[in-house]
């Protein structure tokens, strides 16, 4: 999923500066797990427009903002409400918001940082292991990801940083190397280590992507 | 096209190297003065890329700078602040400015130093900077293109002799070595005696090995690079030692010539870290015996 979070509120008000009457975009999907843009903080966000002098008109929190289709869809649901508004307030991912604000010539203002493609850890963790590049390699790295959990993404092993299997750049973290090490060692693989990786092929992570399944 | 450096590790002399930090700031003059100090004395002098991801004056210019000072400079590039391009780039460059000596490196990650909110590249990772000037040296870059005046380069690899686990390094440094790497230049090393694992390790490899002297100024120093400097463990006695020392830079000395004299048995060469006093580098050398006095002549 996506990870994001609420941008600080002096942000918001700041962009929303001018605008009396504002409506409220969430997203059910990502923004919700990540508490920052579910029903609750549609909800929480309306109060705090409220007390600082806004009028809401109205708010949706739509199922998959970054559908093109629905959140055009759900945008017209809710017409009048939308087009009494000053600005509109998006709180989704990046993607969800671009949805939105493709549907509308309004104002569209940004209430979420976009973070990262994240692994659930368990409620309220979430920890990036995937980078999208493209081109994975993780059947020959006993499936941790080299690109995206080493932070200088090196293919060929530690750099001359790591420190008793730990990570030059946080001393608490684990090494990626040492870790796809210790794992192809208990799979028996460890001589995939062998293997010298050339140059990576970044021109599969161009932007902006763009993929038609079939035909 | 042969490197001195690169005779003379091939007809077995021991070697010694430095490395000066170039200036930040274009004012050269008191790189060149140290630099032109310690000519005499090293068989030649690393120029450092960037050290610590701390923005300088390129590495390329300052060593291009001691060739025209007749001084032999070993050039480190790293690939945190250039990409595939950059780096051939530069490489051939450097060629064309008659340094012979390359020292290829990763680099230290980006958040260590005075530009943490950059964007660090590492387009390609050290293995892959080896392949690079090994292709440029076959008259080919990257991409497959030939270029012209092959640049003949003695290029070197970093390796950590201390590290942990070992294994795990070790076949980091194959890959290096396969990859084009004819010497290392190690980090600081603190324990002769695993200096003289690592020099069996990687003997059946076939490159020469420059063991690493770092002189350490101060206990407080010492606890810096230990806490700041990637890949550098100051053991504590040495920073007991240090910290109970009436002179504590005199006790530095004495500690690197203590480790240079027992680390020499085990490598091809020393290289100094001497962090801005380089002028005791000859003090250090007193430890180590022998004909110090002739090399570099």
């Amino acid at each position: 999923m996506i990870v994001s979070k609420q941008k600080p509120i002096d942000e918001i008000l700041a962009a929303l500066a001018g605008d009396g009457k504002i409506f409220l975009i969430g997203c059910a999907k990502c923004a919700t797990v990540c508490k920052a843009g579910g029903e609750e903080e549609v909800w929480q966000m309306q109060e705090v427009l409220t007390s600082a002098g806004k009028e809401v008109t109205g708010s949706v929190v739509i199922d998959e903002a970054c559908h093109m289709l629905r959140s055009g869809r759900d945008l017209r649901a809710k017409k009048e409400m939308v087009e009494e508004a000053d600005a509109l307030l998006v709180l989704a991912c990046g993607a969800g918001i671009q949805s939105i604000s493709a549907g509308t010539p309004k104002k569209t203002v940004a209430g979420l940082d976009t973070l990262f493609l994240g692994n659930i850890r368990r409620f309220g963790q979430f920890e990036q292991k995937c980078s999208l590049c493209g081109e994975c390699i993780l059947t020959e790295t006993g499936c941790i990801c080299p690109v995206t959990v080493c932070p200088k993404g090196l293919l060929n092993g530690p750099c001359g940083g790591m420190d008793s299997g730990h990570c030059e750049t946080d001393p608490e973290k684990e090494c990626v190397w040492f870790q796809i090490y210790e794992r192809l060692q208990a799979q028996g693989t460890v001589e995939k280590l062998k293997k010298t990786v050339p140059q990576k092929d970044f021109s599969k992570m161009l932007k902006p992507g763009k993929l038609g399944i079939g035909k | 096209m042969t490197s001195t450096l690169q005779s003379k590790l091939a007809s077995g002399r021991f070697v010694l190297t430095a490395e000066v930090c170039p200036p930040k700031g274009s004012d050269c003059a008191d790189f060149l003065e140290k630099s032109r100090k310690l000519s005499g004395l090293v068989d030649a002098i690393n120029v450092t890329d960037n050290q610590g991801a701390t923005m300088r004056i390129s590495p390329l210019a300052a060593a291009a700078l001691l060739v025209r000072e007749g001084i032999e400079p070993i050039f480190q590039i790293t690939c945190r602040d250039r990409n595939r391009l950059a780096l051939q780039s530069d490489l051939l460059g450097a060629a064309a400015l008659g340094i012979e000596n390359v020292l290829a490196l990763t680099g230290d990650h980006i958040s260590f130093g005075d530009h943490c909110a950059g964007k660090p590249v590492f387009d390609l990772d050290s293995v892959q900077l080896l392949q690079a000037i090994k292709g440029l040296g076959a008259g080919q870059d990257l991409a497959g293109k030939s270029v012209t005046g092959a640049p003949a380069f003695f290029v070197g690899a970093a390796a950590a002799p201390e590290a942990e686990p070992f294994p795990l390094t070790f076949y980091k440094l194959e890959k290096k070595v396969a990859a084009g790497a004819q010497f290392f230049q190690t980090q600081a090393i603190f324990d002769p005696e695993r200096l003289r694992l690592f020099s069996e390790a990687v003997r059946p490899l076939k490159v020469k090995v420059i063991a690493g002297i770092l002189l350490l100024k101060s206990a407080g120093m010492a606890r810096f690079v230990t806490n700041n400097i990637p890949g550098l463990k100051v053991p504590a006695p040495l920073i007991e030692e240090l910290e109970a020392a009436a002179d504590p830079l005199a006790a530095g000395v004495a500690i690197a010539g203590r480790l240079a004299a027992a680390c020499k048995p085990y490598c091809d060469g020393l290289h100094f870290m001497a962090m801005g006093r380089e002028d005791l580098i000859p003090e250090i050398l007193k430890a180590v015996g022998g004909r110090w006095s002739a090399v570099g002549s």
